[in-house]
């Protein structure tokens, strides 16, 4: 086997696969993401920064990184016992629970949008309970944090579900034969193993939850100040021709998504060599 | 594999009759709360969804749910998803496995730099992916002059929304099959090439082989995107009726328009897309782990 690792370049098509790989990546993606840099570029400091910190523009940036930060964070602990139940408890139907896991990736954004609000609505199945509490989902800020959950689930319980199928049973009953009680054992034993998968997950589904447009703007009523997402805002500008405003906090948004995908590149590491360890 | 058959090993080791409950198993209570609780929560959160799509489809009943794709506009809307699809789809099929073949089977300088590049567009927002065609294309974009000069329409046009579902669904194919052809490594290849194979007689007879599982599974998580995405396709398309608008967006507009049985009628299409996609998911996985079951 080894006798032909010396040897990488006998297989054919190098030049060939690599040359369409990097031209077919720089025209679908690099080119264009390129043009939201140099649009900035051409803009003076004064407006950029009239166009990315207007009190409207910051109060998006504040609903779309608080509802996707509090949405992360209810998939953290659902996600968590979701992918704990899948793997560790048999029950008739768990197939297809499982495979129900993955809806928020099939079902299209505007389909699950308006889906919810019609849930969610004063109306709705779940809406006509919670309407007489006072709580109102749909067309608020709980209706945004709503849709985000929806979209990120996903995520942490797919990321969680393989490293839990491969926790050591002995490692519990060492735990167990040295005296510590269940509620120990998980708390001390397996959920530090869990732990960079948990933040793995939750970094993704924030990032998710970041840039979703689809599933947001039925329910959440777009109110500026209130319920606009930053996506909308880029939307709303497009829409009255501001495109030096709509680039400009586009910008501000692709860094931030590039520095949660470093991130999350950081975390898929220390993840693996945490677990090989 | 061969954890997942030990640990199915050591269930069946403690479903005999074990009078004493092992280390490892929760109180019975404990269980049936938990899984409760996670039940109840797909219940709400996934289930409910999928099941108001359809019932608000049908609440005028059959007739009116079947009339609602008698609208010449929506069978148009279908007819655009369709092309989109069926254009970005392949795309990226190629493009997939042609990166998949660079990737795992030479080394070269820059890979990971080259993988964290084809997984960028699911980090970017789907507003900003339809955003940066605009800036190309669009009146005031790079090219815009010239294409209005030479009357040639991207955006708002059908040529921006292929560009975009292009976009969107870029790293489906490709980061579903990079892994499986990292795992399964060079030798088969070699040992074709060295008893004479061609270059495309090893592909076709030696790798697609191995992958086809992944490859199918690919195509279709990247086919719901291209037929659902929404965002992306939203900024570039322009809303003209019965030309410019696909499936999601021709939802959009009914449901705007308070038309909500068409509105989910017409969802109901894409929910049935969702259902079938994870059905085939799940055919696939079973499959994969019976041809694990039978090496």
């Amino acid at each position: 086997m080894s006798l032909f690792r010396t040897n990488r370049s006998a297989l054919p098509g190098f030049n060939l696969s690599l040359g369409f790989t990097v031209f077919y990546l720089s025209l679908i993606v690099l080119v264009p993401l390129s043009a939201v840099f140099l649009r900035t570029a051409g803009m003076t400091w004064d407006h950029f920064t009239q166009a990315v910190a207007t009190p409207r523009v910051i109060a998006s940036y504040r609903i779309s990184f608080g509802a996707s930060f509090l949405a992360a964070l209810v998939n953290l602990v659902f996600g968590l016992l979701l992918a704990w139940v899948l793997v560790r408890y048999p029950f008739p139907g768990r197939k297809v629970i499982d495979a129900l896991v993955d809806l928020p990736f099939a079902l299209p954004t505007a389909v699950a949008g308006i889906a919810l609000t019609a849930i969610y609505s004063k109306n709705g199945w779940i809406g006509q309970y919670l309407e007489p509490l006072g709580i109102h989902v749909a067309f608020t800020e709980l209706g945004v944090l709503v849709a985000l959950t929806f979209i990120g689930l996903p995520f942490v319980v797919r990321t969680l579900q393989p490293v839990i199928e491969e926790l050591q049973p002995e490692i519990e009953e060492a735990s167990a034969s040295l005296g510590a009680n269940r509620w120990q054992t998980i708390t001390r034993v397996i959920l530090p193993e869990l732990f960079p998968p948990l933040l793995t997950g939750f970094a993704l589904a924030f990032a998710r939850a970041l840039g979703e447009y689809g599933s947001v703007v039925f329910i959440s009523g777009n109110m500026p100040m209130r319920t606009e997402i930053v996506p909308l805002l880029i939307m709303t500008k497009l829409e009255q021709y501001d495109y030096r405003g709509a680039t400009a906090i586009a910008l501000v948004m692709l860094v931030a998504s590039f520095v949660l995908l470093l991130i999350i590149n950081l975390l898929q590491k220390w993840s693996r060599r945490y677990h090989q360890v | 594999m061969a954890s997942a058959a030990i640990s199915q090993l050591h269930s069946r080791r403690a479903a005999a009759p074990a009078a004493t409950p092992r280390a490892t198993q929760d109180p019975v209570w404990v269980r049936w709360l938990l899984t409760g609780v996670a039940l109840l929560f797909v219940a709400s959160f996934l289930v409910l969804p999928l099941v108001s799509v359809f019932a608000e489809a049908l609440r005028r009943g059959v007739g009116a749910y079947f009339a609602s794709f008698e609208d010449p506009d929506a069978l148009s809307a279908i007819r655009l998803t369709l092309l989109a699809a069926g254009i970005s789809v392949p795309a990226n099929l190629v493009f997939g496995v042609v990166a998949a073949w660079a990737i795992t089977k030479f080394n070269f300088p820059g890979k990971s730099l080259l993988l964290t590049m084809i997984d960028l567009p699911f980090a970017v927002s789907p507003v900003i992916s339809g955003l940066i065609y605009v800036l190309i294309f669009g009146a005031q974009g790079w090219f815009g002059p010239w294409l209005i000069e030479h009357d040639v329409k991207v955006i708002f046009a059908v040529p921006g929304i292929v560009l975009a579902t292009t976009f969107v669904t870029f790293p489906f194919v490709a980061r579903e099959i990079i892994p499986l052809m990292q795992a399964q490594g060079t030798d088969e290849e070699y040992a074709a090439i060295t008893l004479g194979a061609s270059g495309w007689q090893t592909f076709w007879r030696v790798t697609l082989p191995n992958i086809k599982w992944g490859l199918f599974y690919g195509v279709i998580l990247c086919n719901a995107r291209a037929m659902g995405e929404f965002g992306a396709v939203s900024v570039v398309s322009g809303h003209i009726r019965g030309e410019t608008n696909t499936i999601p967006l021709h939802v959009e507009i009914l449901y705007n328009e308070y038309n909500f049985v068409a509105a989910f009628a017409v969802a109901s299409l894409l929910a049935v897309l969702a259902i079938i996609t994870l059905v085939l998911k799940s055919f696939i996985e079973w499959k994969y782990q019976q041809g694990h079951a039978g090496e």
